[in-house]
């Protein structure tokens, strides 16, 4: 594949005018817009004020695709028009990638009746699927006919090869380039039926692997994150935000910090103090030099995060007068518990989680003479950025030109745009061009966080031992941040009540890889597994006899006992848990094989198994390296990560005392394996991280007898536990 | 003023003698290959070779690097073509791709003493720099594939 000079590749600009002058001279253009597929000729190309190309086919037989796939690593730039041009039957050695523009009425999936391009939620294969085939057959439609029309001969007696029609009677042979320099888009469009997409056997593309189109400029440092955007003229920034993250600053030494060295500028934001100088180490010279005065509240000042999980949250969830909210019920969960013949329960605790995404947050703004604002930032949202950034700054979307860039890290961070809208504010005020660099103990500082958590399980038995009644309670602030996950579809136990009791404090949280399923399948799928113990059953076993599992779990559990060899058992030291977890629709169970060191308390994962339902995988190979960062993701978060809140204030600030996984620590192997569907395509971004960390705390009980209660299992906890 | 040799060429930077050879390079030099993680000397996402040794460019200052040598990964190859890169493409290594650059500078230190590294020698010498999106046993098989290629 070509791989495209960086800033025409990078550059949607870019893209756009030389789309225009495919449009204008050379070839056709396929368009997307409104609620379905419409296609816009030369001529309405030309006068378009937004070309809204998906696809344009140029005379030399190249292909260029623009790509709404937000880059964070998980290939989505590349997954989602590999689904096109499959449909279109174009050879993908061919084909250049562009960002598509942050317009989502153009560019955008439909999702419950509107548009978006968020990047979230594991959804880019998922909600594009559809629209990128039809798009794709479309244009191949076109392609079709025009070259009928030109032999003269039926379009039935045409078939296409990668990037060619043939004439199968004749053997006559044009490819896609040869066409488009004559082709003419038929006034009425033709429509393409579900009976003329491809039929799974006849996929060249999806299903199969290609490279990503990415990773060659992220092997020699040409892969452009917006922290390596250079503007002429440009100056730079960094901030310190209030410790307390709801403070405002009072006064500064303002005086000190602008007679410092190449000091431009010492900015005010709502929440913070941005110093702008002329080099990034002046920047952070007076940005070290900063003292602050900031005006906070008692409560913010006093909140103790330790002491909130350990003491409130208890309380909440045992008040019988705390505000509540049911997320669900069924049956009859009082009467299943009167009457049960056994009744468990147990508490699962879960601390506040970081990002941690390899790039500090950044960004990079310029406002133009001609009153547009133009920024360069890395996004899982562009559409909504651009509309956020325009509305805090009083501009029109229109007047904010985006420039998407590869993103170091997102993991759920950078759906919103705080971080490029300061850069935006500091650029207005100083009237320069401005790269806005958080220090990472800023971004630590100001983090947005996975909330804290406190969950009680409770179940009830009956007399033949299956579990039909189900009940769960979730304390902690975050209103749906704690409620991804907490629904167990793939068990159909028949009377459940689960309720959430709300809490606030005033820390900024956010979208965390896979949300709340982490610590809400910690205490799923800890407590069966303390279930089965208490009945003396094979975890396993338990589960397929006594939690009314679907037809889908097990399978993927069927699947993964097959791979892990369940049933053998392991040398001494080791031992095997068990897990599952549904996200965005995939369904995936899996096994872990642990050893301990008693001593130090460390805990150690050697081998992973997973087996998952995701439907359709259009990218294998990407979609499984996909899975294993989110294994190594959710690893790190279970025995390692933790933010803590002391007087308001985020205790962590760098990698010393926020430890991620090293590579020391990561499992010799990981096996993931799709289960054989061709249904459509599921979320897989998010199905790696949630199982794994009652598939841990499963392991250690089978090792030692002793249960994990508290996420993450620092060796302190895992101490405690063995005494316990 | 620091002058020293980066990638092949003489250079210069109006930089005070105490700034982090991280941002000369990136900013004054514009060689943005080499990234900033932590400042901190944590992670690895800025390591670079000062006279063939992997340091932590974030933690080496200006002054230091006087006259010495300096390899970014924008020189370790004109064309992709250095063992490892070819490995990391081969083994699809990359996520978000951002710790890469210090990755394979790291990497390649130690190719250059250990033609034939076990995953034990690998994991001792790479374990300083981190990967958010663990792709770490997809590093340790480009570095043993591109040993092999080496």
């Amino acid at each position: 594949m070509t791989v495209q000079k960086r800033t025409e590749a990078m550059d949607a600009n870019v893209g756009r005018r030389g789309f225009l002058k495919g449009a204008g001279g050379l070839t056709f253009a396929v368009a997307l817009g409104g609620s379905g597929i419409s296609l816009i000729g030369p001529a309405e190309a030309k006068a378009a004020r937004e070309i809204s190309a998906w696809v344009s086919i140029s005379p030399d037989n190249l292909i260029t695709i623009l790509t709404p796939g937000a880059e964070m690593g998980q290939g989505s730039m590349t997954g989602v028009p590999t689904i096109l041009a499959d449909e279109l039957d174009a050879d993908w050695s061919k084909v250049s990638l562009e960002w598509a523009p942050a317009d989502a009425a153009i560019y955008g999936y439909e999702n419950n009746g509107s548009r978006g391009m968020a990047i979230v939620g594991s959804r880019a294969i998922k909600l594009y699927y559809d629209q990128m085939r039809q798009a794709g057959a479309q244009a191949r439609k076109i392609l079709l006919i025009n070259a009928a029309q030109k032999w003269n001969v039926p379009v039935a007696e045409l078939k296409t090869e990668p990037s060619v029609v043939v004439h199968s009677p004749t053997g006559r042979r044009m490819t896609y380039g040869e066409i488009a320099s004559f082709a003419k888009i038929p006034a009425a469009m033709p429509a393409v039926g579900k009976d003329e997409l491809k039929k799974r056997s006849d996929f060249r593309l999806i299903g199969k692997s290609v490279p990503r189109y990415d990773i060659p400029a992220k092997v020699n440092g040409s892969a452009q994150f917006s922290i390596d955007v250079q503007v002429p003229g440009m100056v730079y920034a960094s901030t310190v935000h209030s410790p307390v993250q709801t403070g405002k600053p009072v006064s500064w030494n303002d005086g000190k910090i602008r007679a410092m060295s190449g000091v431009i500028d010492v900015v005010q934001l709502k929440t913070g103090i941005a110093v702008v100088a002329d080099s990034m180490e002046k920047v952070l010279a007076a940005r070290d030099a900063l003292e602050v005065k900031w005006k906070t509240s008692t409560k913010d000042e006093g909140y103790d995060s330790v002491k909130t999980l350990t003491e409130d949250y208890p309380r909440i969830a045992a008040d019988p007068a705390s505000q509540k909210k049911t997320l669900d019920s069924k049956g009859d969960d009082k009467a299943a518990f009167a009457g049960a013949a056994k009744t468990f329960k147990a508490d699962y605790r879960s601390d506040y989680g970081y990002h941690a995404q390899m790039e500090p947050l950044n960004g990079v703004a310029r406002f133009n003479a001609d009153g547009t604002l133009e920024v360069w930032e890395g996004t899982q949202a562009p559409s909504r950025s651009r509309q956020n950034i325009a509305k805090a700054m009083g501009l029109t979307t229109g007047q904010v030109i985006h420039h998407q860039q590869y993103m170091g890290g997102a993991f759920g961070r950078r759906s919103i745009t705080d971080y490029t809208v300061e850069a935006a504010m500091i650029a207005r005020q100083v009237k320069r061009p401005v790269k806005m660099i958080w220090t990472r103990e800023e971004d630590v500082a100001y983090g947005m966080f996975r909330p804290q958590a406190f969950l009680c399980m409770e179940a009830a038995l009956d007399a033949a031992g299956k579990v039909i009644g189900w009940r769960q309670c979730i304390v902690g602030d975050g209103k749906n941040l704690l409620v991804s996950g907490i629904k167990i579809p793939y068990y159909k136990v028949p009377n459940q009540h689960i309720e959430q009791r709300g809490a606030s404090h005033n820390i900024r949280l956010k979208h965390w890889r896979a949300v709340a399923h982490p610590f809400n399948l910690f205490a799923h799928e800890g407590f069966i597994d303390e279930m089965a113990a208490a009945e003396n059953m094979d975890p396993l076993e338990f589960r397929r006899q006594r939690m009314s599992m679907t037809k889908k779990a097990r399978d993927v559990f069927d699947k993964v006992a097959e791979m892990s060899d369940w049933t053998t058992k392991r040398p001494e030291g080791r031992a095997l848990g068990l897990s599952v977890s549904e996200r965005s629709g995939s369904l995936g169970a899996g096994v872990v094989e642990i050893s301990l060191d008693r001593d130090s308390g460390k805990i150690r994962v050697h081998k992973v198994w997973v087996a998952i339902d995701g439907g359709t995988v259009v990218q294998p190979d990407a979609a499984r390296r996909n899975i294993e960062s989110g294994i190594i993701y959710g690893l790190s978060s279970v025995l390692k990560e933790r933010a803590t809140i002391k007087n308001g204030a985020v205790e962590q600030s760098n990698f010393h005392d926020y430890e991620v996984l090293r590579m020391s620590e990561t499992p010799e192997e990981l096996h993931v394996a799709f289960m054989d569907r061709d249904t459509s395509p599921t979320g897989l971004g998010e199905i790696g991280n949630p199982f794994i960390s009652a598939a841990v705390a499963n392991a250690f009980h089978k090792l030692t007898g002793k249960r994990l209660y508290h996420m993450p299992f620092t060796p302190d906890r895992v101490k405690a536990a063995l005494k316990a | 003023m620091v002058a020293f040799t980066i990638n092949g060429k003489r250079a210069s930077a109006n930089a005070a003698p105490d700034t982090p050879l991280l941002w000369v390079i990136r900013e004054h030099l514009k060689l943005t290959g080499t990234k900033f993680g932590c400042g901190a000397g944590l992670c690895g996402a800025c390591t670079v070779h000062v006279d063939g040794k992997a340091v932590k460019s974030c933690q080496t200052a200006a002054s230091d690097v006087d006259g010495k040598s300096i390899k970014t990964i924008e020189g370790l190859s004109s064309d992709s073509s250095h063992p490892l890169q070819k490995a990391w493409v081969a083994e699809q290594v990359p996520q978000c791709g951002y710790c890469q650059s210090g990755q394979i500078m790291k990497a390649a230190e130690l190719l250059e003493k250990n033609k034939n590294p076990s995953r034990d020698h690998i994991v001792t010498h790479m374990n300083g720099n981190i990967c958010r999106c663990g792709t770490y046993n997809r590093i340790i098989a480009a570095i043993q594939l591109a040993a092999k290629e080496a």
